[in-house]
């Protein structure tokens, strides 16, 4: 082990993992808004919306991300639609995102039963109303383990990144395993990046999810993965 | 409007070798699926031991592979096996040791949730009808475990196949490295046929694998029944 080697490039790593916790971090955001929207249609039951949306999430859980991002990087430029990494990640992770985010708002949305539903609109509230004030708050509850584990998993898929030329955590790695032969000192900075990133999230996670659990909103549904 | 080179497709031998490419990939998960499944069954079934320490040990296990994304753990394989043990580890080998340690972990940990998820009354009535303890857990136990875990594991097989997209990274020759090899060798006749070959890819892996994920679903439904 080289430690001055570990010492000197470690501000690169910052940089990468940085970087990668931004597009993730954008991704996500992306990706909930996408998947409450398909979710909220799938359940309004707007048809041609209901069937794009359907079609939508299929494709998008049945490929691998890697491939999702070499159509949008390599593939698009040839019909004049020219991409940055940056935004081929975002759009990538978004696409991949949604689907799964839509899935945990549906079922926390279809957990809510209808005499919820039906108590609000007899008390004269309006069905804009019902929505914001008495079922979005109950099905995002129930949905917060299946969130956060989505949110782990789509962290851990930025690490595909690095095959747009996006220069992310593996991306810092191959370069100085090819230009140095420091395969000992990037590998284990490598590991410890993701650990430094994932190990709080994770943690994180399932103390929200105890706290979820404790305040009584039952059903821990099975976790997704990618 | 130009036909964006879909010809290069139909030339020569280039679908056939892009299924050639996909088998590949689907020969990884494959293999890899299998030894999960073997693996996963014993390590779930230690799993539920009362023993705190194995638990443990098998906990950390469970969160380290959960924890490091699968890429990761191919380079580390990939990269740290030929330096440390001399090996020269082919890619493929590589990504069929990774996705192994990666799904006996999970398929443990399906294994483990279903032999818990059966309540004790089956095993005590097995008791209490005279069967021995070999019958109850080939008559009783097994049979309504194995129906419990055949969607999550054909779910983990689908995750599988899609995680195997990875392996085109360390450097195996797998369906996307031919879809390159196809583009670079007609890139002056028909400049365009990047959409089309990763086009074609991204169906053939939707076509793979949605049929699982569409009977993974059915299979849920009906066990809900």
């Amino acid at each position: 082990m080289d430690f001055n080697f570990i010492r000197s490039y470690i501000p690169i790593y910052v940089e990468a993992g940085i970087l990668t916790l931004t597009i993730a971090a954008i991704g996500i955001m992306f990706s909930a808004v996408l998947g409450l929207l398909c979710s909220v249609i799938k359940m309004m039951k707007i048809p041609v919306l209901k069937q794009m949306v359907a079609i939508y999430i299929e494709l998008s859980r049945n490929t691998p991300l890697l491939i999702q991002l070499f159509f949008l990087y390599f593939g698009l430029p040839k019909l004049g639609i020219v991409l940055s990494s940056e935004s081929c990640g975002v759009i990538g992770l978004t696409f991949l995102g949604g689907s799964y985010m839509a899935e945990a708002f549906r079922s926390g949305l279809e957990s809510v039963e209808s005499i919820q539903k039906e108590s609000a609109l007899s008390l004269g509230m309006t069905k804009m109303q019902v929505f914001r004030y008495i079922i979005l708050p109950q099905a995002l509850a129930t949905s917060v383990p299946v969130l956060c584990a989505n949110v782990i998993f789509l962290i851990k898929e930025t690490s595909v990144f690095s095959a747009v030329a996006l220069a992310d955590l593996m991306f810092v790695a191959k370069d100085l395993i090819g230009m140095y032969y420091k395969t000992d000192e990037a590998l284990l900075m490598l590991v410890i990046a993701y650990l430094v990133i994932l190990l709080p999230i994770s943690l994180l996670a399932s103390w929200i999810e105890r706290r979820v659990r404790y305040a009584g909103f039952g059903n821990t549904s099975t976790v997704s993965g990618n | 409007m130009q036909d964006l080179g879909i010809q290069v497709l139909f030339q020569g031998t280039n679908f056939l070798r892009l299924c050639g490419g996909i088998w590949v990939s689907l020969r990884i998960a494959l293999v890899s699926m299998l030894a999960s499944i073997l693996l996963g069954i014993l390590l779930g079934s230690i799993m539920t031991s009362k023993n705190k320490i194995i638990r443990f040990i098998c906990r950390i296990y469970l969160e380290i592979v959960r924890i490091m994304p699968q890429l990761v753990l191919l380079f580390l394989v990939y990269f740290g096996a030929a330096k440390h043990l001399g090996m020269d580890i082919s890619g493929e080998l590589s990504a069929v040791i990774v996705f192994t340690f990666w799904g006996a972990a999970e398929m443990g940990d399906l294994v483990r949730s279903a032999l818990i998820s059966i309540s004790i009354h089956q095993y005590e009535s097995g008791y209490a009808l005279g069967m021995t303890k070999k019958q109850v857990f080939m008559r009783v136990i097994i049979p309504q475990t194995i129906r419990r875990l055949i969607p999550s594991a054909m779910n983990l097989l689908t995750r599988m196949i899609k995680t195997t997209s990875l392996v085109v990274l360390i450097g195996v020759v797998e369906v996307v490295k031919v879809g390159k090899q196809v583009i670079d060798a007609n890139r002056y006749t028909t400049p365009d046929a990047a959409i089309w070959i990763y086009g074609v890819i991204f169906l053939m892996y939707f076509a793979i694998c949605f049929p699982f994920s569409k009977a993974t679903s059915i299979l849920e439904r009906r066990l809900k029944d």
